[in-house]
């Protein structure tokens, strides 16, 4: 059903993916491919309970095992001051447990050993003596009185306490709250869920001790960052420590915290000379990594009888975990959520937010949310259609009239954001047509005649993505820009350098295409290097679909920045003045004299040749920047999905999804569409399947694919897409980022779209995941929040 | 990567060779066939087998589908891709190929066994039923000789089946009778997913009134592969929707389901219900005489 969408993308537009031919081949290259003469093999010890001291830990029989090399414990790193670590969020977290063990899954102990195999049987023979305390796992009792402290190795602390944050004018939106003829309040809960990437994290630590260096492969998303950090932690100097990220079997935010894995294979390194690789399995990564979402949120909206927004605000209560490890930029403790008020001109906002510790796995930022705007985007789409269902009003309609203008951008938001550009009717509009909104209107109703249960869900997004600038935004004090480095070789050839690092996103087809549209070289021509510190620039890596904000303005303006030399060098091959050339993509020409041109593979051969350069000018083609953007970059889209309802069973059947993105510039269509296609199928699985529940004795229920379900094929319809184009005013080339945007922007349609099935039992909310169960539930009266 | 702890492997040649080793290695030693559910067990240290004897290479031997006009007989090795796509099978019951189009993934199909399906006793597995509500033979063989037991005597509960030290289920046989039919109803949280509740109905009908009915649970209790009284509700009524409904109320009274990640009891007892209706009504008009 998809069209092809190739009107004004740039340059080379819809090329293929230059990283594909290995991919589909099976010649690509992940951490768990790389094998070191000597390499031995690293397995960790976890908790099998949620809260417990730690009374004694017995090695002696795991040491004993012919194979094994090293066993080492928290006591054991304690001495070396390596038991904790620093978090992204300026908390710590325990390396190897040494007093207690805070979470399932939590790291006790690792075995260095021969093979993989001899490891894991290794951690059998480790016993450990735990003693169990109460565990705190629903966050609304994690600040009762007389709860379990669990953070007691933080000085002085005597509760379970992480944060209060809020943002907007409390007492405006009071008075707005006032005066509005209509308010709504719900709660609603965005469970916790998992990114699940495909590949596992995992680490090849190789120390070599003459040199004093250390080489880590390891599953990152932000290589320099955490380059810097284990300097930080380990000491090392950091011109000795070289990070090498190779292909990433996805991310999705699970792999930019450092994990304790990471740093245990390090310190095995260091401990026994050799390469160490470590690799978690899929239970591991489920119960332990980083987790998404958790929020419990009650939205309320204040509006006139006709459907004026006036005011929204809400109570988030954050659950974070045992340690608050969740990477966001420093100054917001709650990602990007200030954005809550999405895509509306309303009078005034207000978010406050407290974030407790329970005993859960440590994380929070993750699984394609921009910083938390998936949760802002579902709070204020579903409180929205909560509005819309009182006031019996179309949700598009009601949408529409509340809108940002096209003429109030750059808008600043009541909390304080500036979106930088949108013209968000037409993008409605879009989706609405592909959809055949109407049509499906008169459908719905013809089938709740006969007891059909269709449902129809709209939703519209606003992102902010590409963080920095870097004034506002660091992580443990460095700035969120990026550089970038481009050398033309003789011969016309180019290599660039990219400081972010792709897991899937293309960014060998896409940064090669920026590249040669700015310096007319064929993408072909140009190769894209990233995932290596000793190889590339410094920058704080790709998440929150800050690539192609951050790195790819960095592209466009070193490629600039080398095409300012070589007109230079051009002039003195034609003999006419820098004013008289003419830039046609790949050549300069004397303006009126097309004939006398030279093409940028002949300036390229000039500039590393034998000929005069023009005075002034050294030899050689290459340049180097760093960019730090001025603002967020602000995506948008409209969503439209359909869904029917089995009312024997309560099945939920998505049939349709219509998403309509505009992302400004568009490099390369294809490679946007299927971000998009990933991004709709997230949504769909966190509205109807996705969740990592615990229970009360904080046991958690996901550990693996069997009880985590990810969406298949056979759960998401055939995704029709669509686009407008509103270009960032301050991208060099408009550009906006997309990763995430369908992540962001799909659950909220799809729950929108169960709810309004279920509008004949008047059902106004119901909390994700919509299983067939909870779906029953909703239908009889009794939908439950999910805990 | 997930990884088993030590562990004896030895390939059978012949039925007669497996129950040697079964016999020889005693309870510490399991029989794998697809495999399915026992690795994963192993890998997640599940499991404390010291010996694997391997009985693909009975396939030969025992993967069979043989179809006369009294009996089914399948092999306990016939692979549920071979259940799913037999056209003889799926021409008397029906049943199967509906329970095998929704049972786990191709490539669980593709190595699982009705014999393992049948062994694992696993409550949540749907062919357990399908065989309950056929009213099947389990054929058993052991180091004494041979022996069969009722379907509804082979699970004595969860992961425990009538099978006596060295023995083996070989076959399943089902009894062919005219004027019957049958079809397979399930809801899954998602595509490959093990069932929220599933339903397994077998009718029979003679002169627009039925003979004999069977009907068997998934997923909710440990004893539902046939449901009692279902059979006497409906022998020598005409089919109608007050009749599906009566069935579904006894099915719903019978089954004992849990509250999970699946869903709730209360949910899983309404769907056993829905399903059973749905289930008798399509294997109804499948006999050509609703």
């Amino acid at each position: 059903m998809t069209a092809v969408h190739d009107d004004k993308p740039l340059g080379h537009g819809r090329m293929l993916r230059k990283e594909d031919p290995r991919f589909v081949r099976g010649r690509g290259r992940y951490v768990d491919d790389v094998r070191l003469p000597g390499m031995l093999h690293l397995a960790i010890l976890r908790s099998p309970v949620a809260h417990a001291r730690i009374v004694s830990v017995d090695t002696a029989a795991a040491e004993a095992h012919p194979k094994v090399r090293a066993v080492v414990t928290g006591a054991g790193l304690a001495e070396q001051g390596l038991a904790w670590m620093p978090t992204l969020s300026n908390d710590v977290q325990a390396v190897l447990a040494t007093d207690k063990v805070r979470f399932q899954g939590q790291e006790v102990a690792f075995v260095v050993a021969e093979d993989h195999y001899a490891a894991r049987d290794a951690l059998e023979l480790i016993d450990v003596e735990y003693d169990v305390l109460d565990p705190v796992v629903d966050a609304r009792t994690a600040l009762a009185e007389g709860a379990p402290v669990i953070r007691d190795d933080l000085e002085g602390k005597s509760d379970n306490h992480v944060f209060d944050w809020e943002t907007g004018d409390e007492a405006a939106t009071e008075a707005v709250f006032a005066r509005a003829d209509v308010v709504v309040t719900e709660d609603i809960v965005y469970p916790r869920v998992h990114p699940s990437p495909m590949e596992t994290c995992g680490a090849v630590a190789d120390f070599d001790p003459v040199e004093g260096r250390l080489t880590l492969w390891s599953t990152t998303q932000a290589p320099h960052a955490h380059r810097t950090l284990y300097a930080m932690v380990a000491g090392l100097p950091e011109h000795k420590i070289r990070v090498i990220s190779p292909d990433i079997g996805g991310g999705f935010g699970n792999k930019v915290p450092i994990y304790p894995g990471y740093v245990c294979a390090i310190v095995a390194s260091l401990v026994v000379g050799k390469p160490v690789k470590w690799m978690e399995d899929r239970s591991e990564n489920l119960i332990s990594t980083g987790f998404a979402r958790d929020y419990v949120m009650r939205g309320e909206i204040a509006a006139t009888r006709d459907g004026r927004i006036l005011g929204i605000r809400t109570n988030v209560l954050a659950d974070h975990g045992a340690f608050n490890a969740q990477a966001a930029p420093s100054k917001y403790p709650a990602g990007f959520f200030g954005v809550f008020t999405g895509s509306y001109d309303i009078e005034a906002a207000h978010a406050r937010m407290t974030a407790v510790y329970t005993n859960k796995a440590p994380g929070g930022v993750a699984y394609a949310c921009s910083f938390r705007i998936t949760e802002a985007v579902y709070l204020v789409e579903r409180i929205v259609d909560c509005l819309a269902h009182e006031l019996e009003m179309d949700p598009v309609e009601l949408r529409s009239r509340n809108l940002i203008r096209p003429e109030q951008f750059p808008y600043t938001t009541k909390t304080g954001w500036v979106y930088d550009s949108g013209d968000y009717e037409p993008t409605l509009r879009e989706a609405m047509r592909i959809a055949g909104y109407d049509a499906l209107r008169e459908e719905q109703a013809e089938k709740r005649a006969r007891g059909e249960l269709m449902g129809i869900g709209v939703s519209f997004f606003t992102e902010a993505v590409g963080a920095g600038p870097r004034k506002n935004m660091d992580i443990l004090g460095l700035g969120m820009a990026d550089g970038c480095e481009l050398r033309v070789h003789p011969t016309g050839k180019a290599v660039v350098r990219l400081s972010v690092q792709s897991q899937g996103q293309g960014h060998e087809t896409t940064f090669a295409q920026i590249v040669a549209e700015e310096i007319g070289i064929p993408p072909d021509d140009i190769d894209v290097v990233h995932g290596d510190t000793d190889n590339t620039p410094f920058g704080l890596g790709t998440y929150g679909s800050r690539s192609t904000p951050v790195s790819g303005a960095a592209a466009v303006m070193v490629a600039r920045k080398v095409r300012d030399k070589a007109r230079i060098i051009a002039s003195g091959m034609l003999e006419a003045s820098v004013a008289d050339l003419e830039w046609t993509k790949g050549a300069f020409a004397v303006k009126g004299d097309p004939e006398r041109s030279v093409t940028i593979q002949e300036v390229a051969l000039r500039a590393h040749g034998a000929g005069d350069l023009p005075d002034g000018i050294e030899g050689g083609l290459e340049a180097q920047v760093c960019y730090n953007p001025e603002n967020l970059t602000y995506p948008h889209g409209a969503y439209v999905c359909v869904v029917d309802v089995d009312p024997g069973t309560a099945q939920v059947k998505v049939r349709r999804f219509v998403a309509v993105d505009d992302c400004g510039t568009r490099i390369n269509p294809m490679i946007i569409e299927g971000q998009v296609h990933g991004g709709l199928a997230d949504g769909v699985g966190m509205a109807l399947m996705e969740m990592i529940s615990f229970d009360e004795d904080g046991n958690c229920l996901g550990g693996s694919f069997m009880d985590y379900l990810l969406p298949t094929a056979l759960e998401v319809p055939d995704w029709e897409t669509g686009y407008t184009v509103t270009p960032s005013p301050h991208h060099p080339i408009g550009a906006k980022g997309v990763g995430e945007s369908a992540t962001v922007g799909s659950p909220p349609a799809v729950v929108n779209a169960v709810v309004d099935a279920l509008k004949p039992f008047g059902v106004r909310h119901a909390d994700m995941p919509l299983t067939p169960s909870r779906v029953w539930d909703a239908m009889r009266g009794r939908a439950r929040p999910p805990f | 990567m997930q990884v088993p702890a030590p562990f004896e492997y030895e390939r059978a040649t012949s039925v007669d060779h497996a129950i040697g080793l079964l016999d020889r290695l005693g309870e510490s030693a399991r029989l794998v066939a697809g495999g399915h559910s026992l690795l994963p067990m192993m890998k997640l240290r599940l499991t404390d087998l010291e010996y694997l004897i391997d009985i693909n290479g009975l396939h030969d031997e025992l993967g069979y589908i043989r179809v006369t006009s009294d009996e089914v007989r399948i092999g306990a090795m016939t692979r549920h891709r071979e259940l799913l796509e037999s056209a003889e099978l799926a021409e008397v019951f029906p049943v199967f190929a509906e329970a095998e189009r929704v049972i786990a993934d191709p490539l669980v199909r593709n190595r699982g066994t009705l014999g393992g399906s049948l062994c694992q006793a696993d409550p949540s597995e749907d062919l357990s039923a399908v065989c309950g509500a056929l009213d099947a033979v389990c054929v058993l063989r052991g180091p004494g000789g041979g022996r069969t037991v009722p379907m509804t005597a082979f699970h004595l509960g969860p992961y425990e089946t009538a099978l006596g030290p060295g023995e083996m289920l070989v076959e399943v046989r089902l009894p062919v009778r005219p004027g019957g039919s049958s079809a397979f109803e399930k809801v899954e949280r998602r595509a490959g997913d093990w069932a929220v509740a599933a339903v397994a109905a077998a009718v029979w009908l003679e002169d627009g009134r039925c003979t004999d009915a069977g009907l068997g649970l998934t997923a909710v209790g440990p004893h539902t592969v046939r449901v009692d009284g279902i059979a006497e509700a409906l022998r020598g009524r005409e089919p109608s929707e007050d009749l599906y409904a009566r069935a579904g109320a006894i099915a719903a009274a019978a089954c004992d389901p849990t509250t999970d990640g699946r869903g709730g009891a209360e949910y899983k007892r309404h769907l056993v219900e829905e399903l059973t209706r749905r289930a008798l009504r399509r294997a109804f008009v499948r006999t050509g005489r609703p």
